[in-house]
């Protein structure tokens, strides 16, 4: 292929094409397949077999071959031929930056396009890495410097920390990875936030637009990937989309039930001039999430409540998403029916509230899961009875009718039937039912609180190791994080991991404030933690923000240490360190019958690696040390690390067993084990 | 629905004699669609815009609701779609299906017409094998049917049918005995009956 002047790369390559064809034009065997066009292959293989055939038999003329391109001369082909020219010389890079070098104003082109969407959304921070193909991007980011880009070192952090950053603060997360492996990457984390209804906007690069379906260097259908985690995704070809579309993309992904949007946009509309404006309306006419509750079902709500003697509120995470919590006490507060939460939905409600009941579920509390067994009214709010929540569900909450309230009516009758259905947005629903539910006396419901009040005290001493002390006096975890609970004056943003350390978070940390627990629910995501304080810690740079994390875990995602210290996110990390897949080990010692295989796990001397990251690392192997070892790290500016050395076999009580109902629990066993 | 109603799966004592007095035992919880299964058809209004199939096959997939026949086509609107599905479930799977197709920006419209008033159609093309000696019986169960033949050769002819999935069905079965050489069917089209327009709500 000619290589000239920079000129269009589809008038120099018609250029060449029609060059080779009219020189392939005299030869006597050239096959017709040479001048392309839509000719059918068959004809060409057919004459050069032909053809082959003649030399065979001895006729003396010179061989010839095809013209490389498939199908040359067609406008299709001239646009792969430019595309790859394209993708390995970045002719138009080359253009806009003769242009700037020579004083002129360089064009806007779609990487332009994209910053000022990402300003215009109020984005101020997203994650990212580079790569070939997003390199138009990354050439232009310069121009913008209210954008914060902070380089990660795996995409999975980047799509994590947009998921905790989006939690932390309420709003959008953005992260970004390049075509291929890196889009790939993200993946984990956008159904992270998929699950777990997170709004997030992903984005990432594609190869040029002519190339798709070419297996061309790191391309890959991502959006076929995509397509089933994400609430809804775009491929944007034409630099003059991207504005509609991030509009789109960000109104999609905070509005209804929140979730991932992903936008894949390909190097040429990264680079095309870009002249369409940023929309001030949406034409979305598929996309209209109802908000209010149909006003006759929530009078049918509020009579149901009046004439409840046992009710119960399970709240989820809509509450929180909704921005609730207020309303919810509120709520609580004149009807006094006290309030179980599941595990997104902890924090929705102060734990210190005398009606704050606790959290429920397969590790939740004995006497919130009793509270529901016992209930005759559940009221049900942004939240989808989870199999973590329900058990079996012919067993759950036997005696109880259910309200349920969420924003998302395919959650309606899911995963169980519910009596009264109300599809809206809990803040306005609770807005409408507050008026309508009657006040209580609390001594009404004196008797029912104070049995549930019986229930807690029984049931909270029971795997409580509050000396820190587990059997032979090994470190208990659940003493550890309820120590950074006091610690941090319940006011921190703490970001569990997955497994018994994100039990034992939600279990001892106690919450006060709304959105400071941050906990992978849905997807179960190992190696959430780290990356999502990083972008929990930017979301609300004005808390501290704690990640705890078991040594399973923290091995997934440690690279990112090395962002904490690069871009001075001062992220605490307690590790829980157990030498195991907790979690999986205590599966296997309950139900799988002590075959312990491949649950122990060793990890590197954590302080080395901390120091080797320039990470400041610090150690408690003892009850005594974690005081000491907590305030040591809280005083360091900039990230810490805490090593914890746990019990190696300490299990989360209560516990039900898949497949069993909430009265099934399985409790610690206080006598030491028999040799 | 009510725990009352409920199929009695829940919790059972293994031993009865040492069963809660029953005014304790609770009733089963009820899982939601303990119905029978029946054919239903959806019709789906969406944009028409590129992988909008792609999305709904891949929401049916990933939900396990297994597709019966789909039909798609332009509407009057040239940006956007129709989709006529059948499938099997109980109504309240089936309803599931229609609410998870309504969660895609995509989609604008899905509704469950199989209580409707409808006209429901499919063509299917059957070319059947027939010679001279049993043409006639061929041509006089087609006519019985009022599908006709659009091509005739001196082994074979191919039949027309248009009608309900079930018309359709029977024709095949009276013509399987002549030997079906190949069968193709478009699946199922419906419109609702009267004045009423499902696409009404959606134009702009």
């Amino acid at each position: 292929m000619g290589t000239t002047e920079d000129g269009s790369g589809r008038s120099r390559t018609v250029t060449s094409a029609q060059r080779e064809g009219s020189q392939a034009a005299p030869g006597v065997h050239s096959a017709p397949g040479n001048r392309g066009a839509q000719n059918q292959g068959v004809a060409a293989a057919g004459t050069a077999a032909a053809t082959d055939a003649a030399t065979g038999a001895g006729a003396a003329t010179p061989r010839s071959r095809l013209n490389h391109t498939p199908g040359a001369g067609t406008a299709r082909a001239d646009a792969i031929n430019a595309g790859r020219h394209e993708m390995l010389t970045d002719t138009l890079r080359k253009q806009i930056k003769s242009l700037a070098e020579r004083g002129l104003k360089r064009p806007r082109i779609g990487a332009d396009a994209v910053c000022e969407a990402l300003l215009a959304q109020g984005v101020d921070v997203f994650f990212g890495f580079p790569g070939g193909v997003l390199l138009p991007l990354y050439d232009v980011l310069g121009d913008y410097p209210e954008l914060r880009h902070i380089l990660v070192r795996h995409e999975q952090g980047a799509s994590h920390a947009a998921d905790g950053y989006a939690r932390a603060s309420g709003r959008v997360g953005v992260c970004l990875g390049t075509s291929g492996p890196g889009a790939t990457n993200l993946v984990t984390g956008i159904g992270n936030a998929m699950l777990d209804s997170v709004p997030m906007v992903a984005i990432t690069g594609n190869v040029v637009s002519s190339l798709l379906g070419k297996d061309a260097f790191q391309e890959i259908d991502i959006t076929g990937i995509t397509l089933p985690c994400t609430k809804h995704n775009y491929l944007v070809s034409d630099p003059n989309d991207i504005p509609r579309v991030f509009a789109e993309a960000f109104h999609i992904a905070a509005t209804g039930r929140p979730g991932p949007v992903h936008i894949d946009i390909t190097k040429d509309a990264l680079m095309g001039a870009c002249t369409a404006l940023h929309p001030e309306t949406l034409d979305l006419p598929g996309f209209k999430p109802k908000f209010e509750g149909n006003f006759r079902q929530v009078k049918l709500a509020a009579q149901e409540i009046a004439n409840a003697e046992r009710p119960v509120i399970l709240a989820g995470h809509g509450v929180l998403i909704s921005n609730a919590t207020e309303e919810l006490r509120q709520f609580a507060e004149k009807a006094q029916i006290p309030v179980a939460h599941t595990l997104l939905g902890v924090s929705a409600m102060d734990e210190t509230h005398p009606l704050s009941l606790g959290w429920v579920g397969m590790h939740g509390w004995k006497h919130v899961n009793r509270a529901i067994q016992s209930a005759d009214l559940l009221i049900a709010l942004g939240m989808r009875f989870d199999d973590r929540v329900t058990g079996h569900v012919p067993t759950f909450a036997p005696y109880a009718r259910i309200i349920h309230v969420d924003i998302d009516p395919a959650e309606i009758g899911k995963n169980v039937a519910v009596e009264i259905p109300i599809v809206g947005d809990v803040k306005r629903v609770l807005t409408a039912l507050l008026p309508l539910v009657p006040a209580v006396a609390s001594e009404r419901r004196a008797a029912y609180l104070k049995e549930l009040a019986e229930w807690r005290v029984e049931s909270e001493k029971m795997p409580w190791h509050g000396s820190g002390a587990w059997r032979n006096g090994q470190l208990s975890a659940d003493f550890v994080v309820c120590k950074i609970g006091e610690a941090t004056q319940h006011d921190a943003t703490i970001v569990a991991d997955v497994g018994q350390n994100q039990m034992w978070t939600a279990r001892y940390a106690g919450f006060r404030r709304p959105n400071s627990h941050i906990s992978s629910g849905g997807l179960g995501t190992m190696g959430f933690g780290l990356p999502a304080a990083m972008g929990a810690a930017m979301g609300r740079p004005d808390k501290e923000t704690w990640a705890i994390v078991g040594d399973g875990g923290l091995q997934m995602t440690s690279q990112e240490l090395m962002t904490l210290v690069q871009d001075h996110i001062p992220v605490r990390i307690a590790l829980l360190d157990n030498h195991k897949l907790g979690m999986i080990r205590q599966w296997q010692e309950l139900i799988y019958a002590g075959n312990y295989h491949s649950s122990h796990l060793l990890g590197p001397d954590w302080l080395k690696l901390a120091e080797a990251y320039g990470v400041a690392g610090f150690r408690a192997t003892t009850p005594e040390e974690v005081e000491p070892a907590i305030a040591a790290a809280r005083a360091v500016d900039g990230p810490a690390l805490v090593h914890f050395v746990i019990a190696e076999e300490q299990n989360v009580f209560p516990m039900m067993p898949a497949g069993k109902g909430l009265s099934d629990l399985l409790e610690e066993q206080f006598e030491e084990p028999k040799q | 629905m009510s725990p009352a109603g409920a199929t009695p799966n829940g919790p059972s004592p293994a031993n009865p004699a040492h069963a809660a007095p029953a005014h304790t035992a609770p009733p089963p919880r009820a899982l939601p669609g303990h119905g029978e299964t029946h054919r239903h058809v959806l019709v789906a209004i969406v944009l028409n815009k590129p992988g909008v199939l792609n999305r709904v096959a891949s929401l049916m997939r990933a939900r396990n609701f297994n597709i019966e026949t789909l039909a798609v086509s332009h509407t009057d609107q040239p940006e956007v779609s129709r989709m006529t599905i059948t499938l099997r479930g109980d109504d309240v799977a089936v309803e599931q299906a229609a609410k998870q197709l309504y969660r895609l920006i995509d989609v604008l419209k899905v509704q469950d017409v199989t209580a409707d008033p409808i006209v429901e159609h499919e063509i299917a093309l059957i070319k059947v094998r027939a010679h001279e000696h049993n043409r006639g019986e061929v041509l006089t169960i087609a006519e019985m049917y009022k599908a006709r033949v659009v091509d005739l050769a001196a082994e074979s002819l191919i039949v027309e049918a248009t009608g309900t999935e079930a018309e359709v069905d029977a024709l095949i079965a009276l013509l399987r005995g002549f030997g079906i050489k190949e069968l193709v069917r478009s699946g199922t089209v419906v419109m609702s009956r009267g004045a009423g327009s499902i696409e009404e709500a959606v134009k702009r």
